[in-house]
C-alpha cells in the first residue's frame, strides 16, 4: 500500500495491520519516532496525521492510506532545522532525549492549529508524554519558543 | 505534564410543567426558615462522617467547577431543560450556604427549598436525599459548614421555568420519607439500599426518566443518560456480558477497573474517583444491593458468565480485521493478567450497551487518570482514526459482543464528534 510521508509517496510493503511505528523505523528507515512502551502510552512514538498527534505504535497503517504523515524527519534537518527543533535546541531541553521527538511532534501539531497556544494549553496537549529525566520546565520553554519562531519572530 | 482532565457528574434531570404549572403557584411559596446564626464548629467524628458521605453522593461533581475551589459551584449542568449551574456550598455567608442553619440545610436535601424559602429545581437530587436520616444530613451539614469559605457569585441558569412550577413537579414525584429497611434483608443490604437509593442517587443516572426529567420509578435501574454517556442498566436487563458478583462489583467502584467487566470511564470515572475514599464496608455495601437489583438467578447468571467467555475465547481465535489487529490486539488479546493486558473484548459492557456512544468516546478520547493519580489508561485515538474508520471498528466490535448490530453506528459518531455532547 502506498504511505504518505512527509511529503513523499513510499509503497510499502507490510502487513495492513502492522503499526505504522514499525513501517517507518523497519521499512522507511526513519527513526525519529521511538519505540518506549509499544502501548500507546508513553508518547515515545507519537507523529503527525493530517495536523493530528496520534501514536504510531498503536496506529495500523491500513487506516493511513491517502492521509499525510509527518515525523520528526518532516520538521526540519540538522543543516537546516525547523523552528521546533531551533526551540528545542536553544532551550536544551533533552537529556537522554528519548521522549523528545514524541513531544516535539505533540507540540507541533498543537502549535500548527494554534501558534499562541498557552503554556497551559500545551501543558494539556502533552499530557499524555512520559519524560523520566525531568527537563519538562526546558520542554515547555521550547514549546513557547517554538511558537514564537513559527510566528516570524527571530 | 500534566492536567487535570475531569468529566463532572451532571445528573440531569429537571422539570417541564409550563401548561399544569400556572394556575396552581399560588401554592408554590415556601416559608423562610429560623434565622439562627449556625454554629461554629462541629464535632471532629462528626466532619468525618461527612466527608465520607460527600463523597458517597458525589458532591462536588456538580458544585466544584472544572479548577475551581472545592464546593464553591459554577459547574453547568446541561440538561434537557435548559443549563444548571451547581451552587455554591461553602460557608461563605455572601455567597455560599455560611447562614444556613442546619433547619434550612435539612429542607433544602428533604423538599428541594432553598433558605429563602425558594423552589430548587430537581437536578438536585432531593428526590433521593430525602431519603437520608437526621443524623448523616447533620453530618454532611457539619462538613460542608467547615470548608473553606470561598466567596464566589452563583451563576444564573437558562431553564426557561418558573420554579413556582417545581411545587407541580414535587407533588407528583418527590416521595418525602427516610428510607425505611427491610427487615427481611441483611443488614449489609438495607445498609447499600440506604445509600444507593438515597444519598447515593445511582438511579440519578441509571434509571430512565420520563419527559418531565422524573425517573421512571416502574423502570428503575432499567438504564438511563447522563452527558451524552448511557448509564448501563444495573437490574436484571443488565448487559453485561459476565452477570456482576459482589466482589467484581466492590472492585470495580472502588478501584474501576474488574476482571472481565469494563474500566470506569466517562461519568463514573468521577464516581469511582469518590468511592475510593469510602471505607470497604460502605463499598461492600453498596455492591450487595446494586448486584441485587439483577434478579437472574445462580443457574442463570452461570450460564449467562459460560457463554460469554465461550465466544470471547472464539472471538479472539479469529483473526480480526486490521484495525482491531493494529490497534487494539496488542493490549486487549493479553487479557488482564497480562501486564499492560486488558480486557477481552468480547466482555466489554460498552460493546453490549444499546449505543455505542460511549465506545466511541472511549476510543477517541481514551481513559486517562487524574494528573498525578493512578488509574486506568487507554490511549486515545483521536486523529489516528478518522470517523469512518471509527465507525467501522465499533461495528466490528459490536459484532465481537454477539449482540445485534447498532442502528446508526456512524450518525452517534458524528453526535459524539468533538463538541458535540
Amino acid at each position: 500500500m502506498k504511505l504518505d510521508v512527509n511529503g513523499s509517496v513510499h509503497d510499502v510493503d507490510a502487513d495492513p495491520a502492522t503499526p505504522l511505528l514499525y513501517v517507518l523505523r523497519d521499512n522507511l528507515s526513519l527513526n525519529g519516532a521511538r519505540f518506549g512502551c509499544g502501548l500507546g502510552q508513553c508518547g515515545a512514538c507519537v507523529v503527525m496525521a493530517d495536523g493530528e498527534a496520534i501514536y504510531s505504535c498503536t496506529t495500523p497503517i491500513a487506516v493511513l492510506e491517502k492521509r499525510k504523515i509527518k515525523t520528526l524527519e518532516g520538521l526540519g534537518t540538522a543543516e537546516k532545522p525547523g523552528p521546533m527543533q531551533r526551540a528545542f535546541i536553544e532551550a536544551q531541553a533533552a537529556q537522554c532525549g528519548y521522549c523528545i521527538p514524541g513531544m516535539m511532534m505533540r507540540a507541533q501539531a498543537l502549535l500548527e492549529k494554534n501558534p499562541s497556544a498557552s503554556d497551559a494549553e500545551a501543558r494539556a496537549a502533552l499530557q499524555p508524554h512520559l519524560c523520566r529525566c525531568g527537563t519538562h520546565t526546558r520542554i515547555l520553554h521550547a514549546v513557547a519558543r517554538a511558537g514564537e519562531l513559527m510566528k516570524g519572530k527571530s | 505534564m500534566t492536567i487535570t482532565r475531569s468529566s463532572h457528574i451532571r445528573s440531569h434531570v429537571v422539570l417541564a410543567l409550563f401548561v399544569m404549572a400556572a394556575p396552581l403557584w399560588g401554592c408554590a411559596s415556601h416559608e423562610s426558615v429560623s434565622q439562627a446564626e449556625p454554629p461554629k464548629s462541629f464535632p471532629r467524628d462528626q466532619i468525618a462522617k461527612g466527608q465520607e458521605l460527600a463523597y458517597i453522593g458525589n458532591c462536588m461533581g456538580c458544585h466544584t467547577a472544572e479548577g475551581g475551589k472545592p464546593y464553591a459551584g459554577g459547574t453547568p449542568l446541561k440538561t434537557p431543560f435548559g443549563t444548571i449551574h451547581g451552587t455554591n456550598i461553602t460557608p461563605d455567608p455572601q455567597t455560599g450556604i455560611g447562614r444556613w442553619p442546619l433547619e434550612a440545610f435539612t429542607r433544602a436535601m428533604r423538599e428541594g427549598v432553598d433558605r429563602g424559602g425558594r423552589n430548587l429545581f430537581p437536578a438536585f437530587p432531593y428526590d433521593h436525599f430525602t431519603k437520608a436520616t437526621d443524623e448523616d444530613i447533620a453530618a454532611l451539614y457539619a462538613f460542608v459548614m467547615t470548608r473553606e469559605p470561598v466567596n464566589r457569585k452563583n451563576l444564573g441558569n437558562s431553564v426557561p421555568l418558573p420554579r413556582a412550577s417545581v411545587s407541580l413537579w414535587k407533588s407528583r414525584y418527590l416521595e418525602r420519607g427516610v428510607y425505611k429497611p427491610d427487615p427481611a434483608k441483611s443488614p449489609e443490604w438495607n445498609r447499600g439500599a440506604y445509600l444507593v437509593e438515597g444519598l447515593g442517587h445511582c438511579g440519578a443516572c441509571h434509571t430512565p426518566r420520563n419527559k418531565l426529567g422524573a425517573e421512571k420509578k416502574d423502570e428503575a435501574f432499567a438504564g438511563g443518560e447522563v452527558e451524552g454517556w448511557h448509564a448501563p442498566a444495573l437490574d436484571s436487563t443488565s448487559p453485561s456480558p459476565v452477570p456482576w458478583t459482589v466482589e467484581a462489583m466492590q472492585t470495580y467502584l472502588k478501584h474501576g477497573v474488574a476482571d472481565l467487566h469494563a474500566q470506569s470511564a466517562g461519568p463514573m470515572a468521577e464516581v469511582v474517583h469518590d468511592l475510593s475514599h469510602v471505607s470497604d464496608a460502605d463499598v461492600r455495601a453498596i455492591a450487595t444491593y446494586v448486584v441485587s437489583l439483577d434478579t437472574r438467578n445462580a443457574d442463570q447468571r452461570k450460564r449467562a458468565a459460560d457463554a460469554a467467555l465461550a465466544r470471547a475465547r472464539a472471538a479472539l481465535a479469529q483473526k480480526g480485521n486490521a484495525v482491531y489487529d493494529g490497534a487494539c490486539a496488542d493490549c486487549h488479546n493479553l487479557g488482564r493478567a497480562q501486564e499492560g493486558g486488558a480486557l477481552e473484548l468480547p466482555l466489554g459492557t460498552a460493546l453490549t450497551i444499546p449505543t455505542p456512544r460511549n465506545l466511541a468516546y472511549i476510543v477517541r478520547d481514551g481513559i486517562l487518570p487524574r494528573e498525578g493519580e493512578r488509574g486506568g489508561w487507554m490511549p486515545a485515538f483521536a486523529g489516528a482514526l478518522t470517523d469512518e474508520q471509527l465507525t467501522d471498528l465499533l461495528i466490528y466490535l459490536r459484532a465481537l459482543s454477539g449482540q445485534p448490530a447498532w442502528a446508526d453506528v456512524a450518525g452517534d459518531v458524528r453526535k459524539t464528534s468533538k463538541g458535540k455532547r
